[in-house]
This record gives structure tokens, C-alpha cells and sequence, in this order.
């Protein structure tokens, strides 16, 4: 132990590792409408990443329709003026490419993968769809019962997915948050033609879009592209400006208590209300973050040593920090029992595990070896473009800039031992915590 | 059953044609054999070794052990206890993953250009000196015991489990090689130094590498990171004889919604019509949101969020299958419309305009799959374990557009078996019941 600790920082100083400059080949830009542009160059394969994001999530969906964000990410699929039911996807495959959409609390992304000499028509075809979709009340009943066995799929099939909505619910007491990306059921089946539309208008516009393409691309091309095809259309003035319900104090700790016949794993899960990522303000986020790598990050994390290997009480722990998001986020913290331990010995184990780590401080090794590991993934991350590609979309989307995604890997490395164990005191208070037992359906509280 | 799929994505995926590739054959000084793409811009290296054999390998009485044993490869070696080599690998900042499957074990190595000789050391002692320690093995062996308890609640872990027990008779396929909680609570000490002699030798070795490394460097890392590996290891089991009747098992489970898993008898990688069918499956269930089951099931009926069909062209068996999830009350639907298709793609085959347009996808798709080193990595050693050229990928398009509608409709009518066509059902169907 202790020699491999005094062998890893030997290690650390002796080698000036990753002296290397480690630079990402990023451009970003506006057009004259709003419309955010970011483009990240990779020549190594003719391949091209082109996504469009929306500001526009789950959290902004009218009271009453909870999943109508996500219900109009499919029915963007489906006909506009000049294009019929399914021709974008058949297009995209007939040039040899794949397509797909995603949506979230914060944002909804449309994205093409194809040969890199497409870019133009993928375009065109997404800017088509940013103001030109023709629906039919037919698409509305169908998708509409997609959506329901989506939800079916993801959902209320796992009685994982519907613990965490549960405590998801309970965290959150004003924001919106508190419901499922995907809906409430009984929501998504009262969404209609008039719910999806006006998501659409409200929010698809150029003024409200991030145009992220990644790849084997010139970003002056990509720019006379991007203004010839999004640039001519105009900005939305009615765009709301993005306004949510926030929390108010939290001064009540919560429990939830969820039994399911299906559950074969009974563990126990805990949240806590935690600041996000703030323009210009990262800096706690970035200690939070830390702290997750810390708590449950890998084999070595604290949580990880102390109940699996010494106590012997958990097969598995975890500790999760979101910090890419608008408005509150959460810090979340896992521990699956043994067999034979009970979920109160567990949650029991890992509080005392949690004050022990405040009580004894962070060890400069263990944040100096999580530190270097952050500064190799820079390198590896090159390897992947469409990830870096992500990482803009969602920060952009999510009320960061392109500053901030450009700081944060050095705000990351100034963050000390004292910043991680104050954000601790600040975040991991009982009163703004939900802990959550997933139980088996026989299994009796003490 | 994510085993089955992953090898299905190892067979079909290839390099761009258009893309500037170029894999080179290095043989090491003491004869180990690698596929190479030097790629010196990002300043690390992907290594991909894989062993075939797999859980087959596992000795009778023993199922699980070569399971339980890649788990555990991670959990110390040499002098090293499990808490001490994971310090030392995560101060070293490379990533060693493990994973194996029914005919494969594979490990996947990512480093970075300045420490790579500290970083193949450690690989070194991983790989032949892993320690096992008892309290390690109880610990893992805990987390696998969990995860199979878990895989016992998910329906569709309960349909694979229940497809292969039924598909394949005596085979290793026929159970998972997770092992059962009665078998792994068993395994010793003793199996698992036995499951890893058996697995991890020179005679099943396929290496790939793509990154910032020269031939030169690469021959001599892998002499002395596997030279000294044991030369042979236990027997690889013979073929499967499959069974697969025609009909419907459903496996009562309490839950909304019903997963189907449908099979039928599946076609070899290194048939001659394997193209044919490979375009064939591209358009009944291959192909995102054009294939005809996602149309007539999804787009059409909204009877499911998604439908989909695969070659499994294992080493040892082949099959087709496909899968779809609809409620309990709506599954049967699916099934009768899935039969329906298959009866029509078989009879009718498919259409000039659908096979043209499989054939522009497939072949315009191909430098897509060209994504990142570890990616091409693992690509390279797929084409050397289906004993492919290493020219392979310059004349893969040429293939694929060399197949006729004359062919691929007297393919589908000779392959397509909608009498023999199972499904098996978990969930609480409305209108399924168990044929004989």
C-alpha cells in the first residue's frame, strides 16, 4: 500500500508527463441570425459529424406535458414540405450515412454521420426541418404509441428506471427536474398535434441552435455552408428566454422506499441537490467533480476501499456528479450490499465512509494521480472527435461558452484538496439529500 | 447475448476503402505474428489482443470459470496485491479492459507514447502473472453472483438464456458463461489457475495495433510482453448441432412489456453466399429505420420502439436472430407481422430498388466504421480471426455490388424458414401460448 503510493508519486515527478501541448482542433463562430457554430477538425478519415442542437429539453415543457420535448424529436423524422415520412433517414442511409436524435433536460440534437463530401445535403435537409415539418394527425397516433413502448422499454420494464424516476421526483420540489425526460405516462398519452407544434414553434430557431460539425472539414467551408443554409433563416424574436421553476431551500431530508417483485439486487441510493457548471463560475463544479472521482471514481476511490476491500460490506459503490447542466444538478452516491448485509448496514457503512473522507482530508497522491489521469484522457480524447464534438453541444446548450469548455480542464488542475473537502461540507448535507432503498418486493424495513 | 452481437459487429464491420489504410503484417523476432496501422498523430498507441476460445473453453463441471477468471486478471499480479496494481495502472494513466465471450477473450490496451515500456511491463505481469488471491477471487466472485442474479429478473436475459438452452443441446453455447450461481459459488482457486492456462496461449493469439508505434518497436514489445506465453491451452469444443423448431415459448414473467427473441438456423461467415445474405438481412431487419420490420412494425403500427434482425455467424454454431419488445397486449401482433415478413421476404424476395439501395448504404458506409484507433484495432484482429486477406478491405465493396437479384431472391428463398422460424417470449403475452 504504502509503497505503491510512495512509487506512484515518485512517478509523477520524476516524469514530466504530458508536457505535450494537447490541443483540440476547435473553431467556433455565430451567424448573423444567433445561430452558434462550433466545428472540430479531424482529417484522418473522409467522415463527417453534423448535429444541430436545440436549447430546448424536457425542463421546458409546459406544466401537463411532461415528454413532448422527446415526442417531437421523433416526429421530426416524419414529413415537411419537401420531404416525405422517413426520406431524411432514407437519404442520410442512401448516401451511405446513419442518423439519429437525442433529447434531455437541457437540449434536444439532431446529428448525421456520413462520407464527408455530403455535408451539403445534410444540411439542407436539417435546416428544411428546423421550420418545415407537415404533420398528420395519423403521425401524431402512431409516434405517439412509440413513444409509449419506448417508455415500456426504458422504463417500466426496469425496476431500476423506475426507482430513479421516484427519487429523481422526490429530489426535486419545484423544478422541473423532477420529471422523466421521457414523460409521466399518463401525459404522454394526452399529447397531441397542437402540444408538438408549439414546442416547435416556440423553439426551433436559429437564434435558439448550436450547428456542431466534426471531422474532416474546413471550417471557412463550413461556415459559407452553414450561412448559405441556416444563415437565411430568421431568428425567432419571440424566443422566451429560458426561465425555470427553481428550488427553494431544502430543509427536509427524504426517503423512498421502492419494492418490486423484480428486483433481484436490492441497494441503496443517495442525491443530494448540488450546484452545476456556471458560465464563468466552474470552479466549485469542478471540486464537486473531483470529489465524485475521489468518493467512487475506480478501484482506488475512497468508497471503494473502505466498504469492498476493508469492510467487506458492498460488491459494488459509485459516485456520480452531472455538472453539465442550466440549472441545479445533482451528486449522486451508490452502494449495492453484499449478500447478507442489510441496506441499513450499507447506507449505514457508507455515511460513516463519507465522514471519515471529510474528517481525514484528500491525500495529495490520490489527487495528483486523478489529476494526471484527466490530463492523459485530453490526449485520448483526440481520438474521438464526435466526442469532443458532444462535449461542446452540451455545455453550449446548457448555459456555458465556448470559454468555459475551453477553462475547465484547468480549472480542474487548480482545484485543491481544501476546495474539495469545503464543497463536501457544502453539498453532502442531509436536508438537501434523498436516499432511495430499492428492495425486493418480500424484503421488511427494520 | 450481448456476446452474440458483439462478434456479429467484429465480422461485419471493415475499413474505408477511400480511406488511406495501410496495414501492415509485422511478424516479431521470436515469430508472433500483428496486423499494424501506424498512426502517429495523437501521441498514443491501441493495442488489441485476443484469444479465441473463450468461455467454450470452459472444463466440464466448471462453467463460469473463464469468466470469473478475466475478472479477476485485473485484481493483482506479480508482487502486486489488487489494491496496489490498480494504483500503479491508474498512475501510469494507460487502460487495460478485459472482456470475454462465448469463442473469444480479449484484452484491449490503451497507452500513452512516453511511458509505454512501463506500461507493457506492467501488461507483462498482468498477463503471466496474475495472482488470484483468494480474498480477490470471493470478492469478484461475489459481483459476478450478483450480476447473475440480476440477469435472472431481466427478460431479456431470460430469453437468451432459455433460447440457447433449447438451441443448442450440449453445447457450451446451450448455458451462459457466466455460469450459474450453483457453479460459480463452487469454482476454486485451483479452476480459475486452470481456466487462465487453458485460455491465454500462443496457438489462439491475434494481435492488432493502430497508433503512434513503428513495426520495429511493435516486434519487440510483443516478444516480451507474450513470448513467454505457454504455446497451447485446453481444446476448443467442436461444432454445435443446433435445434431450432418452428413455434412459439413463452416464459411467464411478470411485466408490462414483452421482449421476443426469434431465431432461426443462420449461414456461415466464410459461405460463399454470405453477401447475399448479408444484403438480405440489411433489408428485412438490418438497417436502422428502412429496414422492412422497423417499417411495417414501427413506422406503420407503433407496436414497438424498435425491431431488429442479425447474422450470428459464431465459430461454432450460426444463427439468425432478431429481437422486438411490445406490450403484453400488442406483442402478438408483432410476432404475426414479423412471421408475415419473413414469409414474404422468402416467397416474393426483395425488389430491384431495395437491393440497390442496401448496396449503395452498405458500401457508402464503410468509413464510418473507421473511428478511432482502438476501433481499427479491434477491426484488424476481426479480420484476421475470420481469416481474412490483408487486402481484404480494398476488395469488400466489390462484394457486396457483385450480388444480383437473381441471387439474393433464390438466396432468400432457400435460407428464409418461416415454418422453422421460434420465438421465444418473456413477459405475460396476451394471445401466445407455447406450441410443441
Amino acid at each position: 500500500m504504502v509503497r505503491a503510493l510512495a512509487l506512484a508519486a515518485a512517478l509523477f515527478s520524476a516524469t514530466p508527463l504530458l508536457a505535450e501541448d494537447s490541443q483540440e482542433a476547435v473553431t467556433t463562430f455565430t451567424l448573423d441570425n444567433g445561430m452558434d457554430v462550433v466545428v472540430v477538425e479531424d482529417h484522418r478519415a473522409p467522415v463527417v459529424q453534423h448535429m444541430l442542437w436545440y436549447r430546448a429539453g424536457s425542463a421546458d415543457e409546459p406544466v401537463g406535458s411532461s415528454g413532448v420535448a422527446h415526442f417531437l424529436e421523433h416526429l421530426l423524422f416524419k414529413a415537411t414540405d419537401t420531404l416525405e415520412a422517413g426520406e431524411l433517414s432514407a437519404t442520410v442511409a442512401a448516401n451511405g450515412g446513419n442518423d439519429n436524435a437525442f433529447t434531455s433536460y437541457d437540449y434536444t440534437a439532431y446529428y448525421q454521420r456520413v462520407a464527408a463530401d455530403r455535408l451539403e445535403l445534410m444540411m439542407q435537409m436539417e435546416a428544411d426541418r428546423m421550420r418545415n415539418i407537415r404533420l398528420t394527425e395519423r403521425d401524431i397516433a402512431t409516434e405517439r404509441a412509440v413513444i409509449l413502448e419506448e417508455r415500456n422499454q426504458r422504463t417500466e420494464n426496469n425496476p431500476r428506471a423506475l426507482f430513479a424516476e421516484q427519487v429523481n421526483a422526490a429530489q426535486y420540489l419545484n423544478h422541473r427536474y423532477g420529471a422523466p425526460i421521457i414523460g409521466w405516462r399518463h401525459e404522454m398519452e394526452t399529447l397531441d398535434m397542437e402540444d408538438a407544434l408549439s414546442f416547435y414553434r416556440t423553439y426551433y430557431a436559429p437564434n435558439n441552435a448550436i450547428l456542431v460539425v466534426t471531422g474532416d472539414v474546413n471550417p471557412d467551408e463550413v461556415k459559407a455552408l452553414a450561412e448559405q443554409y441556416y444563415g437565411v433563416i430568421p431568428a425567432n424574436p419571440d424566443l422566451p428566454e429560458r426561465v425555470r421553476s427553481q428550488e427553494p431551500p431544502q430543509t427536509a431530508e427524504r426517503r423512498v422506499t421502492f419494492r418490486d417483485p423484480r428486483v433481484a439486487q436490492p441497494y441503496v441510493q443517495r442525491s443530494y441537490l448540488a450546484p452545476e457548471r456556471d458560465a464563468g463560475d466552474q470552479e466549485k463544479a469542478a471540486a464537486l467533480y473531483l470529489l465524485a472521482e475521489l468518493l467512487g471514481g475506480g478501484t482506488t476511490s475512497y468508497l471503494n476501499e473502505k466498504l469492498q476491500f476493508e469492510d467487506q460490506k458492498v460488491v459494488y459503490t459509485g459516485a456520480f456528479y452531472r455538472g453539465v447542466s442550466l440549472d441545479d444538478t445533482t451528486f449522486d452516491l451508490i452502494v449495492v450490499p453484499a449478500e447478507g448485509v442489510s441496506l441499513q448496514e450499507a447506507e449505514d457503512a457508507m455515511d460513516e465512509a463519507l465522514a471519515d473522507f471529510i474528517e481525514e482530508g484528500v491525500k495529495q497522491e490520490e489527487l495528483d494521480r486523478i489529476k494526471m489521469q484527466l490530463r492523459a484522457a485530453l490526449i485520448y480524447a483526440r481520438d474521438n472527435v464526435d466526442g469532443i464534438g458532444n462535449r461542446y453541444g452540451q455545455a453550449l446548450s446548457s448555459g456555458l461558452t465556448v470559454e468555459d469548455v475551453q477553462a475547465w480542464p484547468d480549472t480542474l488542475q487548480a482545484v485543491t484538496g481544501e476546495d474539495i473537502i469545503a464543497a463536501a461540507n457544502e453539498v453532502l448535507r442531509p436536508e438537501t439529500s434523498v436516499t432511495g432503498w430499492l428492495m425486493r418486493d418480500q424484503e421488511v424495513t427494520q | 447475448m450481448k456476446a452474440l452481437f458483439t462478434t456479429l459487429i467484429a465480422v461485419v464491420l471493415a475499413l474505408p476503402a477511400r480511406a488511406e489504410v495501410d496495414i501492415q503484417e509485422v511478424t516479431s523476432p521470436k515469430g508472433i505474428k500483428a496486423w499494424l496501422v501506424e498512426e502517429p498523430s495523437i501521441p498514443f498507441t491501441a493495442l488489441e489482443l485476443r484469444f479465441r476460445g473463450g468461455t467454450s473453453l470452459d472444463a466440464p463441471g466448471k462453467r463460469g470459470a473463464t469468466n470469473l477468471m478475466t475478472g479477476l486478471i485485473e485484481e493483482g499480479a506479480g508482487d502486486m496485491d489488487a489494491r496496489t496494481y490498480a494504483r500503479k495502472l491508474e498512475s501510469l494513466a494507460a487502460s487495460f479492459t478485459y472482456d470475454v465471450g462465448d469463442d473469444t477473450l480479449s484484452i484491449s490496451a490503451q497507452f500513452l507514447t512516453e511511458n509505454r515500456d512501463e506500461v507493457i511491463d506492467l501488461l507483462r505481469t498482468t498477463i503471466l502473472e496474475p495472482r488470484f488471491d483468494q480474498d480477490a477471487v470471493d470478492r469478484v466472485r461475489a459481483q459476478v453472483i450478483s450480476g447473475l442474479r440480476s440477469d435472472a429478473k431481466d427478460p431479456n436475459d431470460i430469453a437468451g438464456r432459455s433460447f440457447a438452452a433449447m438451441a443448442y443441446g450440449d453445447h457450451p453455447y446451450a448455458s451462459e458463461g457466466k455460469g450459474t450461481i450453483e457453479s460459480v459459488s463452487a469454482l476454486t482457486r485451483d479452476d480459475i489457475v486452470a481456466a487462465h492456462r487453458g485460455a491465454l496461449t500462443r496457438d489462439r493469439l491475434y494481435v492488432g495495433a493502430v497508433g503512434d508505434i513503428t513495426p520495429e518497436e511493435l516486434g519487440v514489445l510483443l516478444d516480451h510482453l507474450l513470448g513467454d506465453l505457454p504455446e497451447t491451452g485446453a481444446p476448443i469444443p467442436g461444432k454445435a448441432d443446433l435445434s431450432i423448431p418452428g413455434g412459439v415459448s413463452v416464459v411467464e414473467f411478470d411485466t408490462p412489456q414483452s421482449v421476443a427473441l426469434f431465431a432461426q438456423t443462420g449461414i456461415d461467415r466464410d459461405d460463399p453466399e454470405f453477401f447475399a445474405a448479408y444484403i438480405l438481412n440489411h433489408i428485412i431487419g438490418g438497417g436502422g429505420f428502412e429496414s422492412r420490420l422497423m417499417s411495417e412494425i414501427r413506422e406503420k403500427r407503433g407496436l414497438t420502439y424498435g425491431v431488429y434482425s442479425y447474422l450470428v455467424p459464431k465459430d461454432l454454431a450460426s444463427l439468425y436472430l432478431g429481437s422486438v419488445a411490445s406490450a403484453n397486449d400488442r406483442i402478438a401482433e408483432a410476432v404475426e407481422v414479423i412471421r408475415d415478413e419473413w414469409a414474404r421476404a422468402a416467397t416474393e424476395g426483395v425488389t430491384e430498388k431495395e437491393l440497390e439501395d442496401a448496396k449503395t448504404y452498405l458500401t457508402g458506409a464503410y468509413p464510418l466504421r473507421f473511428d478511432g484507433n482502438g476501433q481499427i484495432a479491434g477491426i484488424l484482429v476481426g479480420m484476421q480471426m475470420e481469416d481474412l486477406p490483408i487486402d481484404y478491405i480494398a476488395t469488400r465493396n466489390d462484394k457486396v455490388n457483385a450480388v444480383t437479384l437473381d441471387e439474393i431472391n433464390a438466396f432468400a428463398r432457400k435460407f428464409l424458414d418461416p415454418d422453422g422460424l421460434h420465438f421465444t417470449v418473456v413477459g405475460k403475452p396476451v394471445g401466445l401460448e407455447t406450441t410443441n
